[in-house]
């Protein structure tokens, strides 16, 4: 029953990283929740729930990475493996696509409503006198005070060229593995590691910009619910990329994947490509127009 | 025999079917359907909701019809020996097509009433409602009545709620207010809602009246009413604990009748109202 | 010529924990889902019969309305995520490995995880029914603000939701990859059982929707806890967009509680009517259309918020669309009935009652689709009425019917036929006195998710109560039978029924742990 042929099903054998993995992300929310209850256990208990998870995240990928490597899928898992990875994404495309909905209802929607648009005037007059209709806005309370608005040709325009670079340097990256250079593979997934980690820095220098200096807030209404939520979002998705392209340069070095079978290579390539159509969303939506 | 009782038991099944669909329509006199209502929309409503209603019968007597047929006739303990068809393009496209006529036809008299329903044209007089966790407040906002205003709220007393006194004797038991809202007949009455709080919805089955109080959003509505009475309704959206304790009585008044409670709504209770408003 | 390669040398005979805690056989999933969803479905029932306890007469008798609205919030929320999309992934599990000729699904350790999120899911959600402030209480929708004011409990619920995202996320991710991937040679598309087809559609709008609702929760614990304004007007933001967010979910999910069971009854009737299935083609195109146009259909929830009347028109009649496909099925289970040689086994049984109550479930919906009518039924038991004909007959019957046409395969045992049919029986008479009742109250306004109530709908309340109780106490009946033919019986055949077709019926009963170590070449 082991005969590891080209045509043969696979199927792995039983594994607790699952059981463990459930555990530890629940631990990890428990931990969340009884923090935002002011329970005091609640933040010790939400970072281990975090370490572990981390933790057997990383043993169960290892366990994925070992087997691969011993030769052990075949052509049919690593389709399988395929449609999982564009299916996952398509799942984070419609997570942001809930953020990128409540901008667009709340800019062509909610916003002008309560500044008295058509048929709802009498909001307006009624509720919330003297509330001009405008974008960004903090709302007719002006929540958080007085703010300034993030530009668009500063930081998030410099953020925008590194994110597009790095795509550009991701695919000489794989172009290299095709066609089995090592040197463009190596070079080219390092420079889009420190792009990547370069746009994070500018991000958190933006974060820094905006809390210290202008005033935009997570608090600063709904421009800035729905700026940092947006933002903050991708951001998490742009470090976790950043992440698994290093475990993908580490396995490089290694002498993993061949030009005929290198699934771990190319869902981190279409990952990171997703969370760079996403950025071009926010920079022309949230930042631009 | 066997095959008797069964046939017995399948018509007396298919009798039921009708009867619990007719008993809807029979039983309209005794509160088992939608109320006709007192206002032109209310009517309108009421007729569009009996035209669906008795579409979807004639449709299920068809449906149904085949199918009871079919399991009463074409089963094995019969002799009766399947077919083998699967497939006809033409009867698929019959019906595809003869639902989608239907459907237009439910379409249009509705479109018109809804449209109907949403003409806020030029009215006689604005009422203001807002919700509260858990009672109503109503606000005159034009015309004579203008500066009155109070709170409505269950007047039904506690003790016939938990059981402790009778309840079966209070016709309105759950359907009462202390404050009832007065509205003038014949009048285009525009109702703007809000809520100081969570969601609530403003409704009256009589008037076909219902809508969302939405807090930081003004909802607009109107009817017109054309019999004097007593007409009640009840808070239609979750709102918390006693959702189900905030009725709505409104008393519809003709003309010289609505003037005389005005003018009985004493300066002293409109500057009482002035008062709480500040 | 394929072989299957098990990679098992290691654990040859594991103890019992060990095997269902790690396991990554499709079958054990499988049975783990479906007990996990029959302890559910039990949870939840007892909620709903703590509410009609309470509504049995008018006045105050069993519990604080606060916890009458938990009840029903809980018992929603168990109902949907716990009992019958669990059900059906279990079904998935199970079957569409068998159907497709495959050996398990394409992804075993994901599915493993799939099922073991559940149970830490809904011990979080149960949980909260012992903390300060009470479990949930705003209702399965969660509309803000009201949701806001939920207790210590909130957190756990968005975070348990967002498990249950999780688990059904990577649950149709398995099931996409399994169908696209683990056909055996010459299964098709088009060839494809149509249980597999409708699993394929609901696990596509599964993986389009769950994150949808993982964002909007998320919304909520910010708007609570962080101060974003996403749902206040004071912030530039709007209640009623958690609504349009929520149900753009919303909507869908309620045909990922159907497309399932249309597949379901769809293997059923052919197989009692010992013919074919009419029109399968027009059974992929309209299952698939019934999708699409879920997406764009979620506002007829909202036609009371006060939205533009242009918006309430598009609403209408795209809702009133879906007549159109969901109409193709219904004929083309009739016409497969038609002239047919039938016989009425308890799964025949079931799956009849599906399509009549089904339908009639539909046509309560689409007078709700119609707006203007809508004013007067929105939020009463009307509406509560559509929504149990539809799920309760519908979803829930077309699960049974499955339990009773598959269990004979799986154990290897027919089931007892007598107490099947005395189940299908008394639950389509309770199920009938139960909801149908609701329709006459509800029309008459009586509005939902109130504890109390005014005595015009006494009679039909009590009624409602009565036959609740009756169909509880039926549903004691289905575990028993579940049990008893889990644990022996007479031996069933391969085939098990007389005119079944597909390649499950090709197998061993009970089938062997890997399914086909061999895939059957298919014409
Ligand atoms: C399995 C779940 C399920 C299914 C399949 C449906 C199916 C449908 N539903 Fe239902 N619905 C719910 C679950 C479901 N619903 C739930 C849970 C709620 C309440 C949520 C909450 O508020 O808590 C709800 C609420 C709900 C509302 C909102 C009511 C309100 O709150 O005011 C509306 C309004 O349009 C609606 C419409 C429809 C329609 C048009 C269909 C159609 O798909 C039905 C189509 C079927 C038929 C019409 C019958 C067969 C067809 C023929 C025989 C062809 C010929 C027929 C004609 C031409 C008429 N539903
Ligand atoms: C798949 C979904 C599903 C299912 C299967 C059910 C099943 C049932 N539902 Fe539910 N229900 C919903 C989905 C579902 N419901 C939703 C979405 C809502 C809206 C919530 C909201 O407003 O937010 C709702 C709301 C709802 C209400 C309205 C509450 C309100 O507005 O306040 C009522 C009231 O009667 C009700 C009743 C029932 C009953 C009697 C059953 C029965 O079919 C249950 C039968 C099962 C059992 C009873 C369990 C098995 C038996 C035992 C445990 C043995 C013990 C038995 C006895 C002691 C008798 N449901
Ligand atoms: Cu106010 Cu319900
Ligand atoms: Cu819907």
């Amino acid at each position: 029953m082991s005969s590891h042929g080209e045509n043969s099903y696979y199927i792995p054998h039983g594994s607790y990283w699952p059981i463990f993995m459930s555990v530890s992300l629940t631990t990890l929310l428990v931990g969340f929740s009884l923090l935002l209850n002011e329970v005091p256990v609640g933040q010790i208990m939400m970072f281990v729930g975090l370490a572990m998870t981390l933790f057997f995240m990383f043993q169960w990928f290892r366990t994925v990475v070992l087997e691969s490597e011993h030769g052990t899928y075949n052509e049919q898992v690593d389709l399988s493996f395929r449609w999982g990875m564009f299916w996952f994404i398509f799942s984070e495309v419609m997570f942001f696509a809930a953020f990128f909905g409540a901008l667009y209802y709340a800019r062509i929607l909610s916003v002008p409503w309560i500044g008295g648009a058509g048929s709802e005037l009498t909001t307006n007059t009624q509720l919330w006198a003297g509330f001009e209709s405008m974008w960004p806005t903090n709302g007719p309370a002006e929540l958080g005070g007085d703010y300034k608005i993030m530009g668009a040709w500063g930081l998030p325009a410099i953020n925008t060229a590194l994110l597009l670079t790095s795509g550009v340097t991701l695919t000489i990256a794989h172009h290299g593995l095709l066609e089995n250079h090592r040197k463009p593979l190596i070079w080219g997934l390092v420079a889009t590691i420190l792009l990547g980690v370069l746009f994070m820095a500018c991000q958190a220098l933006e974060y820094y910009e905006a809390y210290a200096h202008l005033n935009l807030k997570l608090s600063t209404g709904v421009y800035g619910s729905t700026f940092f939520m947006l933002t903050g979002f991708h951001g998490m998705h742009v470090t976790i990329g950043a992440i698994m392209l290093t475990v993908i340069l580490f396995r490089v070095l290694r002498g993993h994947f061949t030009p005929e079978q290198h699934f771990g290579f190319e869902a981190v390539a279409w990952y990171w490509h997703f969370v760079d159509v996403v950025w071009l969303g926010l920079f022309i939506f949230v930042y631009w127009l | 025999m066997k095959k008797l009782i069964s046939r017995t038991v399948q018509l007396s099944a298919v009798v039921l079917v009708a009867l619990l669909l007719t008993t809807q329509f029979a039983a309209a006199e005794y509160g088992l359907n939608m109320p006709k209502g007192v206002t032109q929309i209310s009517n309108e409503v009421y007729r569009l909701h009996m035209l669906i209603f008795w579409i979807c019968v004639a449709i299920a007597v068809v449906v149904y019809g085949a199918m009871f047929w079919s399991m009463m006739f074409h089963r094995k303990s019969r002799g009766f020996k399947a077919a083998t068809f699967h497939h006809s393009t033409l009867v698929e496209i019959v019906w595809t097509v003869i639902p989608f006529i239907i459907l237009i036809a439910m379409a249009i008299p509705a479109a018109k009433t809804l449209i109907a329903m949403e003409s806020t044209g030029s009215s006689d007089m604005t009422v203001k409602i807002t919700g509260y966790q858990w009672k109503w407040r109503y606000e005159y906002l034009d015309g004579d009545a203008k500066g009155v205003s109070f709170f409505s709220s269950l007047s039904t007393p506690l003790e016939q709620i938990n059981g402790d006194a009778d309840r079966n004797q209070n016709p309105n038991y759950l359907l009462e207010v202390d404050n009832a809202l007065v509205l003038p007949t014949g009048k285009k009455i525009r109702f703007l809602l809000t809520s100081s709080d969570v969601i609530h919805a403003w409704w009256i089955p009589d008037f076909a009246v219902k809508k969302d109080a939405v807090p930081g959003f003004i909802n607009e509505m109107w009817t017109v009413i054309d019999t004097p009475g007593v007409y009640r309704g009840q808070c239609a959206e979750l709102c918390g604990k006693d959702h189900g304790f905030m009725p709505i009585v409104v008393i519809a008044k003709d003309e010289p009748e609505y003037t005389a409670w005005l003018s009985q709504q004493s300066d002293a209770a409109i500057q009482q109202a002035k008062i709480e408003l500040e | 010529m394929s072989t299957a390669t098990v990679d098992d040398h290691h654990d040859e005979h594991p103890g019992f924990f060990k095997r269902w805690i790690t396991t990554t056989n499709h079958k054990d999933i499988g049975t783990l889902y479906l007990l996990f969803s029959l302890l559910m479905f039990f949870v939840g029932g007892a909620m709903a019969m703590v509410i009609r306890a309470e509504l049995y007469i008018p006045g105050l008798q069993w519990v604080e309305p606060g916890f009458f609205n938990s009840m029903t919030t809980m018992h929603a929320l168990i109902m949907i995520f716990g009992a019958v999309m669990p059900a059906f992934t279990g079904l998935a599990n199970w079957l569409i490995p068998m159907m497709v000729g495959g050996c398990d699904m394409a992804l075993p350790r994901l599915n493993n995880w799939s099922f073991w999120i559940l149970p830490f899911a809904f011990t979080m959600l149960l949980s909260t029914l012992f903390m300060p402030g009470g479990a949930p209480a705003g209702g399965w929708t969660m509309y803000p603000p009201l949701v806001l004011q939920t207790g210590n409990a909130f957190p756990f619920v968005i975070f348990s939701i967002h498990l249950m995202g999780i688990s059904s996320i990577m649950g149709s991710i398995n099931v996409v990859a399994t169908i696209l991937n683990m056909r055996a040679p010459g299964m098709t598309l088009l060839k494809m059982p149509l249980f597999v087809w409708t699993w394929l559609i609901t696990a596509y709008l599964l993986i389009a929707t769950m994150p949808v609702l993982a964002g909007a929760v998320t919304m909520l614990l910010t708007d609570k806890y962080f101060a974003t304004s996403f749902f206040s007007a004071a912030g530039g933001g709007d209640p009623v967009m958690f609504q349009h967010i929520f149900w753009f979910f919303g909507h869908p999910e309620v045909y990922i509680l159907i497309l399932p069971a249309f597949g379901i009854v769809s293997h059923i009737i052919p197989t009692f009517a010992r013919k074919p299935l009419f029109g399968y083609s027009s059974m992929v195109y309209a299952t698939a259309s019934i999708a699409f146009l879920s997406f764009i259909v979620w506002a007829h929830h909202m036609f009371t918020v006060g939205m533009p009347l242009v918006g309430e028109l598009f609403f209408m009649f795209s809702t009133m669309l879906i007549a159109v496909p969901t109409g193709v099925k219904v004929f083309n289970w009739i016409a497969t009935m038609w002239r047919g040689s039938m016989t009425f086994e308890t799964p025949m049984l079931f799956a009849v009652g599906f399509v009549i109550m089904f339908t009639l479930g539909g046509f309560s919906g689409l007078m709700l689709a119609i707006a203007p009518a809508d004013f007067q039924y929105h939020d009463t038991y009307f509406v509560v009425a559509h929504f149990h004909y539809v799920l309760v007959p519908g979803a829930v019957f077309a699960i049974m019917a499955a339990g009773y046409f598959w269990l004979p395969k799986w154990t290897g045992h027919m089931y007892n036929e007598t107490l099947g049919k005395w189940h299908f029986w008394l639950s389509t008479i309770f199920v009938n006195l139960t909801f149908f009742p609701m329709h006459f109250v509800g029309l008459a306004g009586m509005p939902r998710r109130i504890p109390d109530y005014s005595l015009q709908f006494t009679e039909f309340n009590t009624m409602a109560s009565i036959g609740s109780f009756g169909f509880g106490l039926s549903q004691l009946l289905f575990a028993f039978i579940v049990f008893q033919t889990i644990r022996g019986g007479k031996k069933a055949t391969d085939q098990v029924w007389e005119g079944a077709e597909g390649l499950e019926w090709t197998l061993p009963s009970p089938p062997p742990a890997h399914t086909f170590d061999v895939p059957p070449v298919i014409k």
